[in-house]
């Protein structure tokens, strides 16, 4: 047994044991950490398939981001899920359902392949320049080059993204008191103190 | 520099629109900045009228006569919709300094969806337009319609995306290729996966456009959306997603064309009848306004369908004629106010024509035109559409199209009715917002006079259509 099949039965056994775990445990906090297990075997089993960018992305973008956002989302609104029998009954079998389609595809792939699983090749590498390179390497040889103004719109929408979610967010409230720390330092200690000499039983203007 | 030349007006755009978006941070002065914007999209529209024929970034961007011609179009509806900002903005509550920098982001967008010539160039162009289009139509905060609208169309919209890529990934899949010259080179006739693909792809496109039966976003979000942006979504992003539609389908799969006629047929008959059977009953005058927009979709269509150079003329024609019709009719919807607020009813117009008749009798040539009665503009772009149907021996097309519009008619001339001779309510607030009578009179003018005049604007169809035949 080489070491590549048997860190991919590593993998595939912890990835589906945790995302049972994601659909089964009580406590929703531990569900998004135990989907957070998941991705990062899923991102060994994209390294063991050469795809080290994909893995990276996937860490990066889901564990990095999407798995956070979960996190504080379960957090701030602090709802709790019964989970009783009849609600999995319930789902059973819609999601029964959904497992044949997939089965069934995977079957009819390997019927129609015949088991011949030597044109995987040509997906690990679809085009003959980049042969040699890893596939970071090659896709940045191409997002800056060939693919730039793609590149550059996506950039583009992701603006207008920002913008739009503090367009639609950012309230002024009228009538806030708020630190300035410019008048605060503007400050002069003329302007704020005035020296005074009261006389007795007159008191002082203000 | 050769190759920034080719997306010289969008990278223009860009740069305009972000520094102004950074000036607009310091200096709050929001009329200030709606002008500046106005400006840079004339000068856009400028530097397009005088951009020379190119192709670029591996045939994935072309500037030709069509793109050229639309582009103008959508620009022209970008700045309509600026000045009918700067009069409304504190009433609608949407007094931001962003929306003119969000209206120039939509144009960006639509500017690249209609120079695609690759469908990921399209899908990327179609998210930067819809992204923006979004936020516009939740703009006013404090009003449930608006949010609901935007969310509303938000998911609407995330659907018809997967739609479209679902039929992207599809065309790519049995094709080879996302360049639609490349597409068009390799295809195989009878491919099944092929037409699963343009069927999926279409449906996307038809929810862009509002065609029945992916229609049921188009009321809502009229209707909730603060009335600028209304107007918006019924002159720029229809042109541009017609544009789109037009350049996927002629440049992609010409040479399937039968297969692809039939959606476009039905689609057409689907969203004219639809159209001219829901408006009846319609008593919001926005919401009229977006039934009345699907059906001018299903009369555009017709072109679409026609797959020859007067379709693609007429199609033009009518686009310009539409445009302008919109600008008539939205720009007179932000004038109805009384005691400073918004009248949308339709009732409201009632006796319109004993304290206004000028105005009454100029909207009632709009609605004349709208409804395609010679010898205004309205009808000239219906005949058109109707002649190179009839031409095509697309028969069925014609004669659904001319009854259709029949029906139509009858609300369109309620309207009519309502200004002249139902009992006259309460007077409108004075007319006097400069920017509003601005487009209002020039775009009546082009209504009215079109029949005078009309070679520019059928020369205009005749430059565009060159460039498909």
């Amino acid at each position: 047994m080489t070491a590549s099949l048997l860190s991919f039965y590593i993998f595939s056994t912890v990835i589906l044991l945790s995302s049972l775990m994601v659909i089964t445990s009580k406590n929703p906090v531990h569900s998004v950490l135990f989907l957070i297990l998941t991705f990062f075997n899923g991102a060994g089993l994209f390294i063991i398939l050469h795809a080290e960018f994909l893995a990276m992305i996937l860490i990066i973008v889901y564990v990095g981001a999407v798995a956070v956002l979960f996190l504080f989302v379960v957090m701030m609104l602090d709802f709790k899920i019964s989970l009783d029998k009849n609600n999995i009954l319930q789902y059973l079998p819609i999601g029964f359902f959904v497992g044949v389609v997939f089965i069934s595809e995977l079957i009819i792939v390997l019927i129609n392949t015949k088991f011949d699983l030597s044109n995987i090749q040509i997906l690990v590498n679809p085009m003959i320049k980049f042969e040699n390179l890893t596939n970071t390497e090659a896709i940045g040889s191409i997002l800056y080059t060939d693919y730039i103004l793609y590149f550059q719109l996506s950039g583009v929408i992701l603006l207008v993204a920002m913008i739009g979610s503090i367009v639609l967010t950012l309230r002024t409230r009228e009538g806030v008191k708020r630190q300035s720390i410019q008048s605060q330092l503007d400050r002069k200690y003329k302007s704020t103190i005035t020296m005074v000499d009261p006389k007795s039983n007159e008191g002082v203007d203000i | 520099m050769g190759i920034f030349t080719i997306i010289l007006p969008e990278i223009f755009l860009f740069l305009s629109s972000t520094l102004l978006l950074m000036v607009g941070l310091f200096y709050r002065r929001i009329n200030i900045i709606n002008l500046l914007t106005f400006l840079l999209i004339i000068f856009t529209a400028v530097l397009v009228i005088y951009q020379p024929s190119s192709f670029g970034f591996n045939n994935s961007f072309v500037n030709d006569e069509f793109s050229k011609t639309i582009k103008v179009l959508i620009l022209i509806g970008s700045a309509s919709t600026l000045l009918m900002f700067s009069s409304s903005r504190r009433k609608l509550n949407i007094d931001i300094y962003e929306f003119p920098i969000l209206i120039s982001f939509a144009s960006l967008g639509m500017m690249v969806m209609v120079s695609s010539n690759d469908l990921l160039a399209m899908f990327i162009g179609l998210e930067l337009q819809s992204l923006s289009l979004y936020v516009l139509a939740s703009l006013n905060r404090n009003s449930l319609q608006s949010s609901e609208s935007g969310i509303k169309y938000f998911i609407l919209g995330a659907l018809s995306s997967g739609l479209l890529l679902f039929g992207v990934s599809y065309i790519y899949g049995f094709t080879g290729n996302t360049n639609f010259s490349l597409i068009s080179a390799t295809y195989d006739k009878d491919s099944l996966g092929l037409l699963i693909g343009i069927v999926f792809v279409c449906s996307g496109l038809a929810f862009k456009v509002s065609a029945v039966p992916f229609h049921m976003w188009t009321p809502d979000v009229y209707q909730g959306a603060p009335t600028p942006v209304t107007g918006f979504f019924a002159l720029a992003p229809k042109v541009a997603a017609v544009a789109l539609f037009l350049r996927f389908l002629y440049s992609s799969f010409g040479e399937t064309a039968a297969d692809w006629q039939q959606i476009i047929i039905f689609l057409s008959i689907a969203s004219m009848i639809f159209a001219a059977f829901a408006a009846i009953a319609q008593s919001n005058i926005k919401r009229l306004m977006a039934y009345s927009s699907i059906g001018h979709i299903g009369y555009i269509l017709i072109g679409m369908a026609c797959f020859n150079f007067e379709g693609v003329q007429s199609l033009i024609i009518y686009l310009i004629i539409y445009l302008v019709m919109n600008v008539s009719v939205f720009s007179f919807i932000l004038m109805m106010k009384r005691k400073d607020e918004y009248c949308e009813n339709i009732d409201d117009l009632s006796g319109l024509y004993r304290h206004n008749p000028f105005y009454a009798i100029l909207i009632a040539l709009s609605m004349f035109s709208l409804a395609g009665i010679p010898p205004l503009a309205g009808f000239f772009g219906k005949f058109y559409i109707f002649m190179s149907a009839i031409k095509n021996d697309l028969y069925l097309l014609a004669v659904v199209g001319i009854v259709a519009s029949v029906v139509s008619a009858f609300y369109y001339l309620r309207i009519v009715k309502i200004i002249y001779f139902d009992e006259p309510s309460e007077k409108f607030d004075e007319f006097n917002s400069s920017s509003l009578n601005l487009i209002f009179f020039i775009s009546s003018g082009i209504v009215i006079l079109f029949f005078v005049y009309p070679s520019p604007i059928l020369n205009i169809g005749n430059y565009a259509a060159k460039t498909f035949f």
